[in-house]
This record gives structure tokens, C-alpha cells and sequence, in this order.
């Protein structure tokens, strides 16, 4: 390997009071990779991208990105230092318009020229938004919720994007559209580390995945390969 | 018709004091979910502050601009010291603080300035009064409806115009969204404390200088502000302050055709009455959208 990866997650350990959510994680994302984190439900697929973004402490073991230990950092620190969550059910702030909403993901940043590029270009590539710019977040539709929680996290300008079941509950043509923009996304040099119940998409548009199970992590490999392995198909891909 | 009107005018200048409390109570409430029962000790520490100045020979804006600053920092030191580290524990336990602080600010008062009932000095605004179409206004009237209408525009520029207003409306809405978005929480309900204090502390002052100012003024004022809270619907802005002139004109209206001794019961009869038909209040969300 020789190059440090950009994340790094050592023996991470999560426990929520007394339920012991995660035991001992080990997982690396290389700059510019798409990663996928599989798992049934309840598996810690969401507690390992909380804990990346600071919501939630580890109780023990490291988490360091770029090289930098942020274990202890701050959740809204961490958004600073370059990693964005589209945390699982959307969370836009529905009492608030899709312009504010978007406008809250670059509430870390100060250069204004840079915000309205970045604003022209969530905006292009999600017209939808475009034309509900105005609008209450609450009521767009679920797809149109998914696509501005992207933007808002794009909005942060981050280096790393992790995504928390972004196709759930959309519709199978929404849910193709979603990943290649995910994939675009990533071809513009924003590393992502996806979390998907839908396996099948999330190893195609993935380099390498791991597989969580109860808290553990019970495979990791090219993406590739796990889509041929013979537990994955049976337990993620139905048979 | 020119009584229904002079109780109307009455109504609503101590409508108004009622809602520049109760802004105080709904955004504390909005942003932590936590009934800030101190709050209308605020109210009470900062007729003392105003009417400190007053006495020191200062006039009506600077000794109101140092009470607001004053129990804009009360708010934020009650906050760090009372609630952040009860608040996750659970609500009752930052309930159970709050009242802990509430009876602290009550009985301290009492313990460094006596119970003695006082008032502001009579030249921080020498009565007058105007006659228009048979209703009679006092300047007293004015001076509320003013500062009042003032500080709930700037109120509303600071939560609808500015960086931090959006912040602290996000999070209210959902705060580790927020933090996602690299907004600091507990900076955010600091602010929060901050503004809604000073809020409190403009209203003590007006009440002061209408009534007067003893340890124990904040209670009724407090109590009828969370009414009017919770009328408009708590954790709504915009309701709080309809609620709470709503409440002074109800209450205007009893004591004048009613009789004053009903006054204070209509007030409470009609919490109860909303609480039973529209539990989430006049201008209130139909679910709570907490996640
Ligand atoms: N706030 C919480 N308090 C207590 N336990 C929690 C909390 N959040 C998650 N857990 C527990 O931690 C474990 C992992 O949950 P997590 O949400 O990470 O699962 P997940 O893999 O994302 O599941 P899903 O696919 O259903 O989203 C579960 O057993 C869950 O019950
Ligand atoms: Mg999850």
C-alpha cells in the first residue's frame, strides 16, 4: 500500500450505555475510493459512520483521517476538517426552505464566491431543487429529500463523503439514479464510504466493501469478489 | 364601546410584556425541549438591574440596555451551570434544576435586597396622558408597546436574517443534523439563553415600572407568559407573541367586565381549556417533528 489511507478506523469500539454496538472495527477508505459497509439491520453500519462524524463517542480504539487522530474531536469540528454526512432518513430540516437547508451545509465556510459556485452546481445537477428552491423542505417528496441532504452535505465541501442508506425507501429508477450520481460525485475526486442495505448496487459502485455483522466485521475484500462469494450471495443478495 | 376599547389598549400593553416573555420561554423550549422555570426570575433580576440604574440616576434606554446585557449573561450561566449536564440525563432532571434555580434567584434576592416592594423612580417617565377618541393612553402604554415592538424586530432579524438565527433554528429542528453540518450545538443554545434572557430582562423592566419590583414578581408574570407559551403553541415564535397578547387582552377584558378577582383563574381556565381542544396550541405543529 505505502500511502497512508485517508480513514482510518482502529479497534473502534462503541457501546450506547450498555448495548455494546460495535466490537473492534477495523476499516480503511484510500483517497479517492467508493468503500461499501453491508449488514443486516442492527449490524452498526450506522453507529460506524457516527462515530466517524463525532455524534457518538468510541469508547475505546482510534479514528483518524488524513493522518490526524479525531477521535475526540468534535462533531462540528469534524465537518471542518473535511468529512460530510447524508446521515440514514435524510434529516433535512423540514421547517426550513431547500435554499436555507443548502445554505446550512456551507455554514462552516466563509468564501462567499466559492459557496455560490458550489450552490450553482448542486443546483445543476439536482434541477429539482432548482425549482423547489423556495419550498419547505418537509414537503418534498422522499427522493427530492435524498437528493437535498446530498446537496447539503456537498455544500460542505468535503473530501470524504459518508452515506447512510441513501436508496432507502426510493423507487428502483431513483434509487440508479441516486448511485451514478454517487459515482459521480466520486469521479470528481470526493472519497465515499456508502452504507447500503441494497448490496447489489452498493458492489457494483463500490472498489472494496466489508461486511458488519453484529458489530463486527466479518469480510472485507474487492468489491468484486464479494459479489461472488457464496455467505454474501446467500445472506445480501437473496440466494 | 370606548370601555371595550380602553380595556383592548390595557390588554394589550400588558399583553405585550406577557409576550416578550414568552418568546423567551418558547425558544428555550424549542431548542432544548426544557420548561426553563427560572426564566421568570430572570424577568425579576432584571426589573432589579433596571431599577438599580434608574436609581443611579440613569435614564430609561441605557438602565434597559444594562439589565438586558446583564441577564443575557445570567441566561448563558444558568445554562452551562444548571442544565448542560442534566439535560441528557433526562428532562425531569433539568426540570427538577430548574426550579432549583428559580427558588435560587428568588430567595438570594430576597437575602441581599429584603422583600421590600419597590419602584422605579417617578422621573424615569413622568406621567402623561392623551385622550384619542375617549380612549386614554398613557405614555407608559407607548413606552411598552415601543420597546416591545421594537425587540420582537429585531428579534425577528436575528432569527430569520442572520447566521446564527438559521443555526439556532436547525437546531431545534433536529440537533445532530446540525452538528452535522458543523453547527455547535451548545454555542447555539447559549445564544439562546442569551437572547431569550435579555428578552426577559425588558419585560422586568417594563413590569417594574407598571407595577413594581419585589423578589417574588417574576412568578405570576412567569407563569402567565408560559400560559400565553403554550397557547400560541410552544416552541413557535411567532405564536408566543400572539399567545401572550391574546392573554392580556382576555385578561383585561375579565377584570374589567368580569371583576378582577376572576382575572388570574380565566388564565388558567384557559390553558386547561387549550390544552383539552387543540393540544399543540394556536399556532403549534400538528405533530411534534422530532425525530
Ligand atoms: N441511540 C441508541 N441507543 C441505544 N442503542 C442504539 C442506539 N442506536 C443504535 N443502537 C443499537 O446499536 C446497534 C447498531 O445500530 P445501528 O443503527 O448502527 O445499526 P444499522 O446497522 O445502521 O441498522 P439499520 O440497517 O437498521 O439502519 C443496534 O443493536 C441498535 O439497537
Ligand atoms: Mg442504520
Amino acid at each position: 500500500m505505502g500511502v497512508a489511507p485517508l480513514l482510518d478506523l482502529e479497534d473502534l469500539n462503541v457501546h450506547y450505555g450498555a448495548i455494546w454496538a460495535l466490537k473492534g472495527i477495523n476499516l480503511t477508505v484510500g483517497e479517492g475510493e467508493i468503500v461499501s459497509l453491508i449488514g443486516a439491520n442492527g449490524a452498526g453500519k450506522s453507529t460506524t459512520l457516527r462515530a466517524i462524524s463525532g455524534v457518538i463517542k468510541a469508547s475505546s480504539g482510534g479514528i483518524s483521517f488524513q493522518g490526524e487522530d479525531i477521535t475526540k474531536v468534535p462533531a462540528h469540528d469534524v465537518v471542518k476538517m473535511g468529512i460530510a454526512q447524508v446521515p440514514e432518513g435524510r434529516r433535512v430540516f423540514a421547517n426550513l426552505s431547500v435554499l436555507e437547508n443548502l445554505e446550512l451545509g456551507a455554514y462552516i465556510r466563509k468564501d462567499t464566491k466559492g459557496i455560490k459556485q458550489d450552490l450553482d452546481d448542486v443546483l445543476d445537477r439536482f434541477p429539482r431543487l432548482q425549482e423547489r428552491i423556495g419550498q419547505v423542505a418537509g414537503t418534498l417528496s422522499g427522493g427530492e429529500q435524498q437528493m437535498l441532504a446530498i446537496g447539503r452535505a456537498l455544500m460542505t465541501r468535503p473530501k470524504l463523503m459518508l452515506l447512510d442508506e441513501p436508496s432507502m425507501g426510493l423507487a428502483p429508477l431513483l434509487v440508479k439514479e441516486i448511485f451514478s450520481i454517487i459515482e459521480e460525485i466520486n469521479q470528481e475526486g470526493t472519497t465515499i464510504l456508502l452504507v447500503e442495505q441494497n448490496a447489489r448496487m452498493a458492489l457494483q459502485v463500490a472498489s472494496r466493501a466489508y461486511v458488519l455483522e453484529t458489530g463486527r466485521i466479518v469480510l472485507d475484500g474487492p468489491a468484486k469478489e464479494l459479489a461472488q462469494n457464496e455467505d454474501v450471495k446467500k445472506a445480501y443478495l437473496g440466494g | 364601546m370606548q370601555d371595550l376599547l380602553q380595556q383592548l389598549l390595557n390588554g394589550l400593553s400588558q399583553g405585550s410584556i406577557y409576550a416578550l416573555i414568552a418568546v423567551g420561554y418558547t425558544m428555550i423550549y424549542g431548542i432544548i425541549q426544557l420548561i426553563n422555570f427560572a426564566h421568570g426570575d430572570v424577568i425579576m433580576v432584571g426589573a432589579y438591574v433596571a431599577l438599580g440604574a434608574a436609581l443611579m440616576g440613569f435614564g430609561f434606554i441605557p438602565s434597559l440596555i444594562l439589565a438586558m446585557i446583564t441577564c443575557a449573561i445570567l441566561g448563558v450561566v444558568i445554562e452551562r451551570v444548571a442544565y448542560r449536564k442534566v439535560r441528557p440525563v433526562s428532562r425531569l432532571a433539568a426540570l427538577t434544576s430548574a426550579i432549583g434555580v428559580s427558588l435560587f434567584l428568588q430567595y438570594t434576592m430576597m437575602y441581599f435586597l429584603g422583600a421590600d416592594i419597590r419602584s422605579f423612580p417617578a422621573d424615569i417617565l413622568p406621567e402623561r396622558t392623551y385622550t384619542l377618541g375617549g380612549v386614554i393612553v398613557t405614555n407608559k402604554d407607548l413606552l411598552v408597546l415601543g420597546t416591545t415592538l421594537v425587540l420582537v424586530i429585531i428579534l425577528q432579524f436575528i432569527i430569520f436574517r442572520t447566521r446564527t438565527g438559521k443555526a439556532m433554528r436547525a437546531v431545534s429542528f433536529d440537533g445532530q443534523a446540525a452538528q452535522l453540518m458543523g453547527i455547535n450545538v451548545n454555542y447555539t443554545v447559549a445564544f439562546t439563553f442569551f437572547i431569550g434572557s435579555a428578552m426577559a430582562a425588558a419585560a422586568g423592566m417594563l413590569y417594574g415600572i407598571c407595577f413594581n419590583v419585589q423578589p417574588l414578581m417574576g412568578l405570576m408574570p412567569g407563569l402567565k407568559a408560559f400560559i400565553a407559551a403554550v397557547l400560541g403553541g410552544i416552541g413557535s415564535v411567532p405564536g408566543a407573541m400572539l399567545g401572550g397578547i391574546l392573554l392580556g387582552m382576555t385578561e383585561s377584558l375579565v377584570a374589567a367586565f368580569g371583576g378582577s378577582m376572576y382575572r388570574d383563574a380565566v388564565a388558567f381556565i384557559i390553558l386547561i381549556l387549550i390544552l383539552l381542544i387543540r393540544p399543540t396550541g394556536l399556532l403549534g405543529k400538528g405533530v411534534q417533528e422530532k425525530v
